[in-house]
């Protein structure tokens, strides 16, 4: 009953807002930046020892209030679940939907939003318990599956057990932690989920040893920074400060190189990108250090990788798919200039 | 004449101003509303009903399919399970609250304290965490398929639910069933009989075995005259799990016991504060008339009492039906989990589904009131 109070409030508040001044001037004004995130993935969205969120979702909403505050503690951060988010966004509760979120077509074009990027891609896998003796997810025929509910996940799986002639059963939970729970407590045998999420989960449980991820994956999830249609100045935003923390991975430029490569460097792309040279700070309407902010505060994408999911988390995700594009991966920024 | 001095007309002026000044907020509301979602390029309409779903639900009485089954199928299959889960709730819950009030009043002290302890026990958690506790309590208590709980011989109880042997009528069968309600048919004509035989010359007759003989024999004899026309598909663990058979889920289980045990206590105070309400005198002169305790009961006090308690008892159906809403914390598939959960994010039309789903809860629980208002009319002491 609560949740869906909490829909209708938001479902009202769509009908209270009308079109408002531009969010990145809205945001400037209130002084902080609302930002929706998932309610605790390890590693996307979860709360460290020090009680402040942290995670490569999360490090999306703080690179973005550097660029915009001059600040990236200056985050209003809103968990909130796979249900919610869309709604949560449309009504103007956050600004920015940083939230594991698999871009697709209808979401694109149905909802009023709009992908800012992709910062993570994953694809959809399984993690069964290792006991189960099931080494591909050809062998889970009649399998009862935990998953969330309103993912795409939902469908893939439907389509992919359909397309094999396999039957399964759904248990369908609201929240990650509790498909986690389920899973342990043996209410189903298997968690489908994005593969990052099932390395992110498998660190959760009691005895992660016991599980392992199948080597099956069995479709495309880029997930990305959503923002609302038709404020094109605040996706322009979102947009360059995700592609800022790529092209500093690119061309070298770290939190703790940032200083001496804005004196000392050559490279007439960095000098661009750290707004020494050139006008891109002015045409995104913010200031010309907007982008040495983010790297400064922040980091460059890989830093925020490694230290989130990668070898320096306890996932241990290698780069794969998310690898910039001169290493064999997929993230690409467009040029600076 | 001046028309404002007349009250009468002064009376349906004001109404009709304050009809139209509703009207016209609702309707700024409404354009505002469509306007604002038609400017940010949100969807709307009802389009979504007639498309592919494409997501699989746990439980389903009716056929659905995956690949399918339309928005509008998912949406009758939510509806179906919030019924069923109302239906199972509201029938144990009244079982459990009638006994539990009555014991409430028991002379005897252990039983009497029992129930009160019961009752602030179980009224003074909230709902939700009861749901969450029982289900809690289902999966951890609970062994692995393979390691299955035999409760009979084709019954089995595991951390995936209860499984039990679904019956299979061929078609003979009918003449079963119609021997069952000829049966019935039957009985009630003997009652009545009786009744009025009573009635008419005080003799008593003692119509329990007969009845009992008609209502199991009949159906019986006639289920063997017919070659015994029923098979029952056994569940049998095969893979994962069982597979044939009946299954009920723990979501399900463990929501139809909060449901019950938490409405029940309610049910109870219902009950027993409508015998309480029941003067004193009434059980005094049905004793002096000669009416042992439990045929005062029987006779005198609870036909009084259940008029006194059918209103409150009729609020707490109708809570229970909207409780049931809970359920999407433990992820029974009913109309919250499956339509304003899963299809709200699949299609991202909230507003709609929003809409949708309170006309629904409505619809049941206008609908259980007025049946229900209907058997208090008739259950009313007629003035004389």
């Amino acid at each position: 009953m609560k949740k869906l109070l909490k829909l209708s409030l938001a479902a009202v508040a769509v009908c209270g807002i009308t079109a408002s001044a531009g969010t990145l001037e809205n945001t400037k004004k209130q002084g902080y930046l609302k930002c929706g995130v998932s309610t605790g993935l390890p590693g996307f969205a979860e709360v460290g020892a020090d009680k402040k969120w942290k995670g490569l979702d999360v490090d999306m909403c703080r690179a973005v209030a550097a660029a915009v505050l001059g600040d990236a503690s200056k985050v209003k951060i809103v968990p909130l679940t796979a249900k919610e988010r869309f709604t949560a966004l449309q009504s103007g509760e956050v600004d920015l939907l940083s939230r594991n979120t698999t871009w697709t077509n209808s979401r694109d074009t149905s909802l009023g939003l709009n992908f800012a990027g992709v910062n993570y891609y994953d694809g959809q896998g399984f993690l069964v318990a290792k006991d189960l003796g099931v080494n591909s997810a050809k062998e889970l025929d009649g399998a009862s599956v935990c998953i969330t509910a309103g993912t795409t996940t939902e469908l893939n799986l439907a389509e992919y057990f359909n397309a094999n002639n396999m039957k399964y059963k759904p248990i369908t939970y609201d929240t990650a932690d509790q498909v986690t729970k389920g899973f342990e407590a043996g209410r189903c045998d298997l968690i489908t989920s994005d593969a990052s999420q099932l390395y992110a989960l498998r660190t959760k449980m009691a005895n992660p040893g016991k599980y392992k991820v199948l080597p099956e994956i069995i479709s495309k999830e880029p997930l990305g920074p959503v923002v609302r249609q038709g404020d094109d100045e605040w996706f322009n935003v979102i947009r360059w400060s995700l592609f800022a923390m790529k092209t500093a991975e690119e061309f070298g430029v770290t939190s703790k190189n940032v200083d001496a490569q804005a004196t000392n460097t050559k490279k007439p792309e960095v000098k661009r990108l750290l707004g020494t040279s050139g006008k891109i700070g002015e045409n995104l309407h913010l200031d010309a250090k907007w982008a040495y902010r983010i790297i400064k505060q922040v980091g460059n994408y890989g830093e925020s990788f490694e230290r989130n999911v990668g070898m320096g988390s306890p996932l241990k995700i290698s780069r794969g798919l998310n690898a910039l594009w001169n290493q064999g991966g997929l993230q690409y920024s467009p040029p600076f200039r | 004449m001046n028309l404002l001095n007349n009250q009468k007309f002064r009376g349906i002026f004001f109404q009709l101003l304050t009809v139209i000044g509703l009207v016209a907020f609702l309707w700024y509301i409404t354009t505002n509303m469509f306007h604002n979602i038609e400017q940010r390029g949100i969807t709307t309409g009802f389009d979504f009903f007639g498309q592919i779903a494409g997501f699989g639900i746990s439980e389903s009485p009716i056929p659905y399919s995956d690949q399918t089954s339309t928005y509008f199928d998912a949406f009758k299959v939510g509806i179906i399970n919030t019924l069923i889960v109302s239906g199972v709730g509201i029938f144990f819950a009244s079982i459990l609250g009638v006994i539990i009030g009555v014991a409430r009043l028991s002379k005897n002290y252990i039983v009497s304290k029992l129930s009160l302890g019961y009752i602030e026990f179980f009224r003074n958690i909230p709902i939700l965490l009861q749901i969450l506790f029982w289900y809690n309590v289902v999966l951890a208590a609970l062994p692995k398929p393979r390691q299955s709980i035999q409760l009979a011989s084709d019954m089995f109880l595991n951390n995936r639910g209860l499984f039990v042997p679904k019956p299979i009528m061929e078609a003979g069968f009918t003449f079963v069933i119609i021997a069952f309600v000829l049966a019935i048919f039957v009985s009630i004509f003997l009652v009545k009989w009786a009744n009025k035989r009573f009635e008419e010359t005080g003799k008593e007759s003692f119509l329990l075995p007969w009845i009992v003989l008609i209502i199991v024999g009949l159906p019986l004899g006639v289920y063997f005259l017919s070659g015994s026309p029923l098979h029952f598909d056994y569940p049998a663990l095969k893979g994962f799990n069982f597979r044939g058979g009946m299954s009920y889920s723990p979501e399900f289980l463990a929501l139809t016991f909060a449901l019950s045990i938490y409405t029940a206590t309610y049910i109870a105070e219902a009950i027993r504060s409508g015998i309480e309400a029941i003067p004193k005198g009434q059980k005094e002169a049905a004793a002096s008339l000669g009416l042992s305790s439990y045929q005062s009961l029987k006779l005198v006090i609870l036909p009084q009492a259940i008029r006194i308690a059918i209103p409150p008892i009729i609020n707490q159906y109708l809570n229970l039906t909207k409780n049931s809403s809970l359920a999407t914390a433990i992820g029974y598939p009913e109309l919250v989990t499956v339509f304003a959960g899963t299809c709200l994010n699949q299609t991202g039309q909230a507003i709609e589904i929003i809409l949708v789903t309170m006309l629904v809860y409505l619809t049941i629980s206008l609908t259980i009131s007025f049946v229900l208002n209907i058997i208090n009319k008739k259950m009313e002491i007629k003035g004389r």
